[in-house]
């Protein structure tokens, strides 16, 4: 019979705070190249992209 | 070693790295000091291209290119781990130090090799995306995993991935490869030599202690000293060059001429200094300066070609 599995230890006050960091840094890259592709399409396609098509 | 046996393996004296390194652990695995180097040259592909291109599209391009040449530090720093923690120089990154787990730093590398290639496809063209690819996959696969542990030659040939930013960025301006941007790619490539065997002189026993056949190591400091002159030899008119052929200013053209000096005195005392206690200094001088040499040429490069964008801007 398999053992139980041990639950995880819980994480230290520092390892949380590395965490929330790194949490918030991947937000913003992503939040970043969200932003970038956008203003890349606006500079490539130009305000026409806001019109519908006819 | 398998990729799954690499992951597992532990290199240093912390086995587990779960959330033990935050953004800024991980931004050192880009290896910063080589990505400024590389915008810099990147940047001045730029503005050597012919044509011209929107600010927000060039800031994109350098930006991706950036962060591939990050992605490939970062692959690397996973694939030499092991040998990495052998090292005095490099045993407290990251990786072999165990702050970051080494699938966490192939997953980082690989994640941004992507999106900067992506990106850069998507912002410039699909020619400039392709040089950037085919630049990663020739950091880490042809001189990282292959190369840099079989021969002395390493960082001979792998130094065409150092010298591949300018003539990316020069496609990311104008779609294609000209003669100006290979020119560049000469510099950095013949430059790549003497900068590295200055510091493996000083180094050859890290190296040797970690298997890597490099020069002074695998063929004796002797002859490591000869090819350091040699290659010095060769720079320093190459670095003039593009003076010579209307590609950089006066300027330029000066400041090229004085550092081909100091860098043939420099590599010159490497060569004859070959004992005693002004042997290692003399190399590591010869090492800082190259740094400072390729820096203070690009940096002028992008200067005199960037003032004339900036007035094209009408800044």
């Amino acid at each position: 019979m398999d053992p139980a599995p041990r639950a995880p230890a819980p994480l230290t006050e520092a390892q949380l705070r590395n965490r929330r960091r790194r949490n918030l840094a991947i937000g913003l890259a992503v939040g970043f190249m969200a932003l970038l592709f956008y203003v890349i399409t606006i500079v490539k396609v130009g305000p026409g992209v806001f019109q519908p098509m006819p | 070693m398998s990729l799954l046996s690499r992951e597992s393996a532990s290199v240093g004296a912390v086995v587990s790295a779960d959330y033990a390194a935050g953004p800024s652990e991980f931004f050192s695995l880009l290896k910063p000091r080589v990505m400024s180097l590389v915008v810099l040259t990147a940047l001045a592909g730029m503005l050597i291209a012919p044509g011209h291109v929107h600010p927000v599209i060039g800031f994109a391009s350098l930006l991706a290119i950036s962060i591939g040449a990050g992605a490939a530090g970062a692959l690397n720093m996973w694939w030499d781990a092991d040998i990495d923690v052998l090292m005095a120089r490099t045993r407290l990154r990251a990786v072999p130090s165990g702050v970051i787990a080494p699938g966490e730093a192939l997953y980082f590398g690989v994640t941004l090799a992507f999106f900067s290639v992506l990106t850069l496809a998507a912002a410039a063209n699909l020619m400039a995306a392709a040089l950037l690819a085919f630049t990663i996959f020739f950091y880490v696969v042809i001189y990282t995993m292959w190369l840099k542990r079989l021969t002395p030659q390493n960082i001979v040939i792998g130094g065409a991935a150092g010298a591949l930013p300018p003539v990316v960025g020069c496609a990311a301006v104008s779609g294609s490869v000209t003669l100006d941007s290979l020119l560049l790619f000469a510099i950095i490539f013949v430059w790549t030599p003497p900068h590295f065997w200055a510091l493996a002189l000083v180094k050859s026993r890290d190296y040797e202690r970690a298997g890597v056949p490099m020069m002074p190591n695998a063929k004796g400091p002797a002859r490591t000293r000869l090819e350091i002159l040699l290659y010095s030899l060769a720079l320093a008119p190459l670095g003039v060059a593009p003076w010579l052929t209307g590609m950089a200013g006066g300027l330029y053209g000066a400041a090229s001429i004085v550092l081909g000096g100091v860098l043939l005195a420099l590599a010159f005392r490497v060569y004859r200094v070959r004992d005693g206690a002004a042997a290692n200094p003399a190399a590591m001088r010869l090492f800082g300066f190259t740094i400072l040499y390729l820096f203070v040429l690009f940096g002028l490069l992008v200067f005199e070609r960037g003032s004339g964008v900036f007035e094209r801007w009408g800044l």
